[in-house]
């Protein structure tokens, strides 16, 4: 099957029951998918009538008790922040994939891209800290999809997978294991006397407990800046709890949540560094720089955001440079030489789109940053 | 006569069903907003309506503050998105009642293309517009709801644009209980909640009210009572009338009444009923609606 398809069945496999959409190329056939699957597993899907209601039901889903997803793509993308943003706030669980295109704007619907990466990890206003994942097969993108919903139901953050049009489309062999294989992670339900139910209370690993509408909670939560009960509280001093909370409870938990490949020698020339389809694409400019004799390391992002931070420092001391190829003009490449911290040359190998990478030209810029 | 004899004496009737701890709230004096609340939680006072399964949903704005105040599940919610966000609600725990209660500029401007699809697909909720003709919460600029040559901050010279009726709006998407009054009909807006509570499908009732601080210092129309004195005079009652007809003109007659109480499958007894039809016992049913 192709990943589009995978990442419906990924969410099927997870659990998730609520499926807010509209549709957008190369995305579409993930809500095709799910829509003809779902009234054999119980449960819902809606097209709505726009992105900002698609991602507004999933919200309201979420609250309602299940487990809720939405793919799009670009100007859709756009449309879903603002919403993104309450999730965010709301510390609301739920999985949206980017099945990325060519933009900006209309740009090419049909044709790949990477171009949202930084958009992913701020695109709504306010500071807020998200998980991303990057698949780079329909394998990875069941896989993927099924961890997703895992880690926003542990961190109670909305999770995006950010693939691209090439993985959506492309049709691969998809092993989908037994139900009882695959490890998921339910909801983090509160279970204490009613009226001491908080919405916004951090338990001992500093996330909150959640509850679901109709259960007798009579809880509130708001977009607006909180206090531990969901109630507005507008100063500085709420602001910066509630901020810090948002932020830290990932920024916190980084090392668990980030999951990468790394192949070749610890002791690199050269540090090659992409992710999704480009990082299949790079696997041969890598060989072929092997074949030169350069001491290569190739690593492949799995988790976008939080971003490896800690890693790419421990290789910054060794490797003379990184190359970050990457369908777009340069947006990941800019993180890591924030962590490499000019402790070595990071070079980026810009793609504007619509197409991948030649894996020579990615080669040739190997070469270069090995001398 | 002691304190705590005192604080009994002066207990809000209506008090349980409020945060106590949020008030006072943030409406102004003589603001319409409070009244509808009032008037909602005698509805739910004089339903069966088990409380635990009743839900809030409101967006932003000044009547966008009403979730917040309501003891019940209760949502605060994006700038115009509460009837999709208590879409998502209400298909993924049918067994909700939901309530959307927002302003006009939240339901009809920025929300409105939520409103007629909500709307067509009779998705089963019940949605209050408190309309005051104007953005309040952000200084009183024009709305969709403004009538023709009010003075509003961002028409400052009249407003010339023609504006929604929004019993019209509602009934051509496929509204099945629309009625509209005025906060002075409290009684009347009562009746109309505890109707929309008893019926399945997607009620609108729109209930106009004053904004003294901007719409009506702005226009000179007086205070609160001076507007609850226009209702009085120009407001007229008729029941089943055709909604072509209910523009409202600046200070002119605004027709209040129940304009449409008809029958018709809910989103998810479409839903049910047509995959169950198409898919025979493949077909997992989903959810139940409590009436």
């Amino acid at each position: 099957m192709d990943g589009d398809y995978a990442i419906a069945e990924g969410a099927l496999a997870a659990g998730c029951r609520f499926f807010g959409g509209y549709p957008i190329t190369p995305s579409t056939e993930t809500a095709e998918r799910f829509s003809e699957r779902i009234p054999e597993v119980g449960g819902v899907f809606i097209q709505m009538e726009d992105e900002l209601a698609a991602m507004a039901s999933l919200i309201g889903a979420v609250w309602g008790g299940k487990k809720a997803m939405s793919v799009t793509s670009g100007p859709g993308f756009s449309l879903m922040m603002e919403n993104l943003g309450l999730a965010a706030m709301m510390e609301t669980p739920l999985v949206l994939a980017n099945v990325q295109r060519g933009g900006p704007s209309t740009g090419l619907p049909t044709l790949t891209g990477q171009q949202d990466m930084m958009q992913a990890r701020w695109g709504s206003h306010g500071d807020y800290e998200i998980i991303a994942l990057s698949p780079d097969s329909p394998q990875e993108c069941f896989d993927l999809t099924i961890e997703a919903f895992n880690l926003s139901e542990t961190y109670r953050v909305p999770t995006l997978i950010m693939t691209d049009e090439c993985v959506g489309h492309m049709h691969e062999k998809v092993v989908i294991p037994p139900a009882e294989e695959i490890e998921l992670v339910e909801r983090k339900w509160y279970n204490g006397p009613k009226e001491k139910y908080m919405p916004y209370a951090p338990d001992s690993d500093g996330i909150p407990f959640m509850v679901k509408a109709g259960d007798g909670y009579r809880f509130h939560t708001t977009g607006l800046t909180h206090d531990e009960r969901g109630y507005p509280v507008i100063n500085a001093e709420q602001q910066d709890i509630c901020v810090r909370h948002m932020v830290e409870k990932i920024n916190n938990n980084a090392e668990k949540i980030i999951r990468m490949d790394e192949e070749g020698t610890d002791d690199p020339d050269v540090v090659v560094l992409s992710y999704g389809i480009t990082a299949r694409i790079a696997v041969k400019a890598v060989q072929g720089a092997r074949k030169k004799g350069i001491k290569v390391k190739n690593i492949r992002l799995i988790t976008i955001w939080p971003f490896p931070e800690k890693r790419i420092k421990e290789l910054a001391h060794k490797a003379k440079a990184f190359v970050v190829p990457e369908i777009n003009y340069g947006q990941i490449v800019l993180e890591v030489e924030r962590c490499v911290s000019g402790m070595a040359k990071v070079i980026g190998v810009p793609h504007c789109g619509g197409g991948v990478h030649n894996p020579d030209h990615i080669l040739n810029v190997i070469k270069e940053a090995a001398k | 006569m002691t304190t705590a004899e005192k604080t009994e004496e002066i207990r809000n009737p209506i008090e349980e069903f409020m945060r106590m701890d949020r008030i006072p709230h943030i409406w102004c004096s003589g603001c319409g907003i409070g009244t509808v609340v009032t008037s909602f939680v005698e509805a739910v006072k004089k339903s069966n309506i088990d409380l635990d399964k009743l839900a809030i949903v409101s967006g932003i704005g000044c009547t966008g503050r009403v979730a917040g105040y309501i003891k019940l599940d209760s949502f605060h919610t994006t700038h115009g998105r509460a009837i999709p966000f208590a879409t998502g609600l209400k298909l993924a725990n049918p067994e909700l009642k939901v309530v959307v209660f927002s302003g006009d500029g939240d339901i009809s401007g920025i929300g409105g293309n939520h409103l007629i699809h909500a709307a067509r697909r009779n998705i089963d909720m019940v949605v209050v517009c408190v309309n005051n003709f104007n953005y309040a919460m952000t200084g009183g600029q024009v709305a969709a709801t403004t009538p023709q040559g009010a003075n509003v901050s961002t028409a400052p010279y009249g407003n010339f644009e023609y504006s929604f009726n929004l019993p019209y709006l509602t009934e051509a998407a496929g509204a099945t209980y629309i009625a509209r009054w005025t906060s002075l009909h409290m009684r009347r807006v009562t009746k109309s909640i505890l109707e929309a509570f008893q019926k399945k499908g997607f009620s609108f009732i729109e209930v106009i009210a004053p904004c003294v601080t901007l719409y009506a210092r702005r226009n000179r129309l007086g205070q609160g009572l001076d507007l609850l004195k226009y209702y009085y005079d120009k407001s007229d009652i008729q029941h089943d009338a055709d909604t072509r007809d209910l523009d409202i003109g600046f200070q002119e007659k605004i027709v209040v009444g129940k304009f449409v109480d008809k029958e018709k499958q809910t989103f998810l007894e479409r839903m049910n009923e047509h995959l169950s039809d198409k898919l025979g016992d493949k077909y997992q049913y989903y959810g139940k609606e409590t009436k």
